[in-house]
């Protein structure tokens, strides 16, 4: 029993009345052990008894039972919400992550160990030392071609894409291109069609091979699923039809003068017209300062 | 300022705090209040929430401003934090404490029916005379020396062999499971067993269920179940004592249930042996409209070749939990420009694209 008296004792965390990290070990325990499954099967979604968190469905509830299951006094903790550090809601979970655990934070990607993202990669290269957390809104790829459950976990189990590859054609022959902005599909490891979660384009090729253990989590549809470090993944394309990050070409940022980032498009008050602006604030501010 | 471009997002979030808390302009309510004023509220953020705590419950609706899914997202979210030690003993509701019962399949029930505490039966006009401004006359002293215990109105039924037995009910899962799921712990997997889809729906949220058995009530299915009999009361939860391994009284819950008859046309007919299902309904508190709800989505659940949204499992059972619909709905409040701008680049070069068609021309 001293393994259930451990597990259930309240370890004083910042917050007085909370357990360190929010969690109770119990359920710290099974999100870990889920991880490690996640990490054997890359792309494969296991689901897991996803709790409900001090934050509402949807807005990064998986991500933050990730970060709070694997963060230890000792980790340094970013968040970043479409690129900003201080995206209201980016602020909301470094706050609670400070609150529960005391754990120091940080903008800067590379002092980071572990990142919270919803929606982006950091532009900064990032090392085998880093673990990127992404909040995921639907880890199904397929949801998009078949809304069933049953079914989905069928066709990934069989391996069959064909509706996914039809879904592709078919968008060509309507539009000419592939027109999926960002969650774009992706086979891990040349076995799973994973949702890369709302990342940009740009951000997909990121993922591949990269030296970065990679978590997934969806809070509300209880999956996590991982890319752990050096795996391929690659984006669905035809021979003739190629993937297409999103086109930048001749705009640079307005501020550090980077022509080789995402950039947000901002439509200027006066004139109307647009202007652009790295998405990745803290690597703007470090390339302004000459660091990047 | 826009919320993400502007440095100082954390100055924004606390004035934004603190501009709910200048809106509320009467004085402070205690908790003790909405606890004995707003009985129907907590009981409904209890059953939502997931957790049989009045006090909390209380305190959710003041801290939410009257919000009730609100509410309950913060009791779901106190949940948490709190480790799962154990599981209560099953309960017979045929020992609850009756406050209510009535039947609408019978005239007369054994033991009677009894409507208690119940607005069913008055007329609906607003009340401009400050009733809530005096206290209610307090009914005190009624005799609790003789407790009557109330048989079901199913156990009859059951005992003329007009109902299916329970234990065959499950055919549509393959799931042989002695101990029932618990979706708190591990993810829903379809086809669900009814263990996970009763609990399931003893945590949706009211509106939901409500308007999903109507759904199915009015047209799309074919769900019309008579109640055999709803009953509202004290229920006794007993856990084994870790020690002595006697069962102990750990506090009554207050629950509505309800047993709806599933007679009647189409997909839930008269079962392959001639008997009559029963749909089940169990919540926290009094909250008729959702115990009766339940019934119905349990009955339409159990078709086996789903033909309307109130008998699809995964429809469901994935859209009625009030504190995942409302925080995915409210999440669109969230920048999206990296996402937007990805969907403004494909438009783009779609629209260049069909320029580039026609000069070709």
């Amino acid at each position: 029993m001293t393994e259930l008296s451990t597990l259930a004792g309240t370890d004083s965390g910042a917050l007085k009345g909370y357990n360190f990290a929010f969690l109770d070990e119990f359920t710290k325990r099974e999100i870990r052990r889920k991880i490690l499954k996640a990490v054997a099967i890359p792309g494969y979604q296991v689901p897991f008894g996803s709790r409900e968190m001090p934050l509402a469905k949807g807005w990064g509830t998986g991500g933050i039972q990730i970060t709070l299951s694997i963060i230890g006094r000792s980790d340094v903790l970013k968040v970043i919400d479409q690129g900003s550090d201080e995206s209201v809601n980016a602020v909301n979970i470094r706050n609670l992550v400070s609150r529960m655990t005391g754990v120091e934070t940080t903008s800067d990607t590379g002092s980071a160990t572990i990142i919270q993202t919803r929606h982006r990669i950091p532009e900064e290269a990032l090392t085998e030392d880093q673990i990127m957390v992404f909040q995921v809104p639907f880890p199904e790829p397929l949801r998009t071609i078949e809304p069933s459950e049953q079914v989905t976990r069928r066709m990934h189990a069989e391996q069959d894409y064909s509706s996914m590859w039809l879904h592709l054609y078919e968008d060509i022959v309507k539009h000419g291109k592939i027109t999926i902005g960002a969650r774009y599909p992706c086979l891990v490891n040349g076995r799973h069609l994973m949702d890369p979660s709302p990342i940009p384009r740009w951000d997909v090729p990121r993922l591949h091979r990269s030296p970065v253990l990679h978590l997934f989590c969806a809070g509300r549809e209880k999956r996590i699923y991982a890319v752990p470090p050096h795996t391929p993944v690659e984006p669905l394309e035809f021979e003739d039809y190629k993937f297409e990050t999103e086109d930048f070409s001749g705009k640079v940022c307005e501020r550090c003068g980077s022509s080789d980032t995402f950039l947000d498009e901002i439509i200027d008050d006066a004139t109307g017209d647009s202007r652009y602006l790295c998405s990745d604030t803290s690597f703007c501010e470090k390339r302004q300062r000459g660091c990047a | 300022m826009g919320y993400v471009l502007v440095k100082g997002g954390s100055e924004a979030i606390k004035n934004a705090k603190a501009l709910v808390g200048s809106l509320r302009s009467a004085p402070h309510i205690k908790v003790s209040q909405i606890r004995g004023r707003l009985r129907l509220s907590v009981d409904q953020v209890m059953g939502e929430g997931g957790l049989y705590a009045p006090e909390l419950a209380a305190l959710a609706i003041r801290q939410s401003d009257g919000d009730l899914v609100a509410a309950s997202f913060l009791i779901r979210a106190y949940r948490s934090t709190l480790p799962r030690i154990g599981y209560s003993e099953t309960s017979d509701t045929r020992e609850m404490f009756v406050l209510r019962r009535i039947s609408s399949a019978f005239k007369e029930i054994p033991g009677g029916q009894i409507l208690g505490p119940s607005i069913d039966y008055t007329e609906r006009l607003l009340d401009f005379g400050e009733r809530g401004a005096v206290d209610d006359d307090q009914e005190s002293g009624t005799e609790k020396s003789d407790i009557p215990k109330f048989k079901k109105v199913s156990d009859l039924l059951r005992a003329s062999g007009l109902l299916e037995d329970v234990s065959a009910d499950d055919e549509t899962s393959g799931d042989a499971r002695d101990e029932p799921c618990d979706i708190t712990r591990e993810s829903i997997r379809f086809p669900a067993p009814r263990s996970a889809r009763l609990q399931t729906l003893a945590r949706g949220e009211t509106g939901a269920m409500l308007a999903l058995a109507y759904s199915s009530l009015r047209g799309y299915g074919s769900v019309h179940p008579t109640i055999a009999e709803m009953r509202v009361g004290y229920v006794s939860l007993r856990i084994k004592h870790p020690y002595t391994g006697n069962d102990v009284s750990v506090g009554d819950v207050l629950v509505t249930e309800c047993e709806g008859i599933l007679s009647g046309v189409g997909a839930t007919e008269i079962t392959a042996d001639n008997r009559f299902s029963l749909g089940y309904g169990l919540v926290f508190g009094q909250n008729e409209k959702k115990a009766i709800s339940m019934s119905i989505l349990d009955g339409t659940m159990r078709v086996s070749e789903p033909k309307t949204p109130a008998e699809d499992q995964e429809f469901v059972l994935y859209h009625i939990d009030g504190i995942d619909a409302m925080g995915f709905v409210e999440h669109l409040k969230l920048p999206h420009y990296v996402t937007f701008q990805s969907s403004l680049d494909r438009i783009r070069a779609v629209k260049s694209e069909e320029v580039g068609e026609v000069s070709d021309d």
